[in-house]
């Protein structure tokens, strides 16, 4: 039988390097990834799972990284903002971004490319009503979502 | 936010997470973790040790038998009921699950932890209450099989009790149902909402908020005024707070619990 342990040494892959860590059950996916990692593309912007500001795609799920421990992440294969970039230069949902105001401090900006990445991948051509809806988790506190939408909108096939 | 120091265990089967739960006093079985991960972070919850369910098969699923019979697995996510093909056989279930929060949250939370976490501004415990779902209980000793009325025994407390497990919800073939609720924004938490579902003609209305438990109603027909009038003469008590004063959310009660029985009667009708 498994036995209860207060940490736990995990395998992940984050944006294609693989790490391996012995991490505290008390752990944040979130917390991880910033602290252990230093990817701090991902922010923690309520730690109440309301914001979005978090979110990372795990194993092809758009999730909310406070709202996952790391030791369940074990194995899993993860993306973050920071993986969007191809060779260093950013791919054409950011640049859309870029293009279109679509960031005014850029907090949420993390967030709201992981989710809008997840919307493309599972739907390209999405109606600005689906658009909404898969950014719904996720909150600008500049209110800049008119812009957010058309650059979502401007790369939806 | 650091969490209060916590042990894990990612058990492989049913049986073991049983086995976990009774040797370890203070453990919890962490599902979706939408719910329990934040409570932890506020301490409103400080288990010992989390037995995670993710990743367990056994209690994933949706399976849709020959006679309209949905039978879903505890572990399995809003999202995946909301894609499901079967669970399209009792269309409010997708349709209530889609208004759960976001797409995050849908990915994550699950059918089982809703109705377990039992808060009293959850949407599934008045839907499943309404449409006569059965909850299987698996323990040490085998499993029982009880109702919505047997299940839902108060603010966060479910019949399934230590060292037991909600293995699967089964829902019975239907298809007069209706939903109604008025959330903080658009798929928000709920302030009031109500379910309604219409079997051999005889209507069931679960209201959700304005107790500690779904209050389950039986309105002699779907018509406005006797829907009102069983809502009126339940005597309900709803809790005040910022969103809602104790009257406004009967008032609720009664505006939701019409729309929710007139939806069912236009598709039982249908």
């Amino acid at each position: 039988m498994a036995t209860v342990a207060s940490s736990k040494s995990i395998t992940v892959t984050v944006n294609g390097t693989t790490y391996e860590r012995e991490v505290p059950a008390r752990k944040l996916l979130i917390h991880f990834l910033r602290d252990d990692l230093d990817l701090t593309g991902s922010h923690i912007g309520c730690d109440t799972g309301n914001c979005g500001a978090c979110s990372v795609i795990v194993d092809g799920t758009l999730v909310k990284s406070c709202m996952m421990l790391a030791v369940q992440a074990d194995g899993a294969t993860i993306e973050t903002v920071e993986g969007l970039a191809e060779d260093g230069e950013l791919n054409e949902l950011q640049r859309s971004f870029n293009e279109h105001h679509a960031l005014q401090c850029g907090y949420c900006t993390p967030g709201m490319l992981m989710s809008a990445t997840a919307l493309l991948r599972a739907n390209p051509s999405p109606s600005e009503q689906e658009i909404r809806k898969a950014l719904q988790g996720n909150i600008c506190r500049c209110t800049g979502y008119w812009n957010i939408i058309e650059a979502v909108k401007a790369v939806a096939k | 936010m650091l969490l209060r120091e916590v042990e894990y265990v990612k058990p492989s089967s049913v049986a073991e997470a049983i086995e976990l739960l009774v040797e370890n006093e203070g453990a919890r079985a962490l599902a979706g973790g939408q719910t329990l991960i934040n409570v932890m972070k506020a301490r409103a919850a400080s288990p010992d040790a989390l037995v995670d369910l993710n990743g367990l098969e056994e209690l994933k699923g949706i399976d849709l038998a020959p006679d309209g019979t949905l039978t879903i697995g505890a572990m399995t996510t809003y999202s995946e009921i909301v894609a499901s093909a079967e669970a399209k056989a009792r269309p409010i279930l997708g349709e209530v699950c889609a208004q759960i929060a976001d797409v995050q949250v849908r990915n994550r939370g699950t059918i089982g932890g809703n109705i377990c976490s039992n808060d009293p501004t959850n949407h599934l415990p008045p839907l499943v209450t309404a449409v006569g779902a059965r909850m299987t209980i698996l323990g040490r000793d085998g499993e029982r099989v009880v109702s919505a009325e047997e299940f839902f025994l108060g603010v966060y407390m479910t019949a399934v009790g230590p060292g037991e497990l909600l293995t699967r919800v089964t829902i019975p073939a239907g298809k007069g149902d209706g939903f109604a609720a008025v959330t903080l924004g658009v798929d928000g938490t709920c302030i009031a909402n109500a379910a309604a579902s219409i079997q051999d003609g005889s209507l069931r209305v679960a209201l959700g908020c304005v107790d500690a438990v779904p209050v389950l109603l039986r309105p002699e027909s779907a018509d406005a005024d006797a829907v009102r009038e069983a809502v009126r003469a339940a005597g309900l008590e709803p809790p005040s707070d910022v969103h809602a004063s104790s009257e406004y959310r009967r008032h609720l009660a009664e505006v939701l619990a019409v729309r929710a029985a007139a939806q069912a009667a236009e598709r039982a009708g249908g």
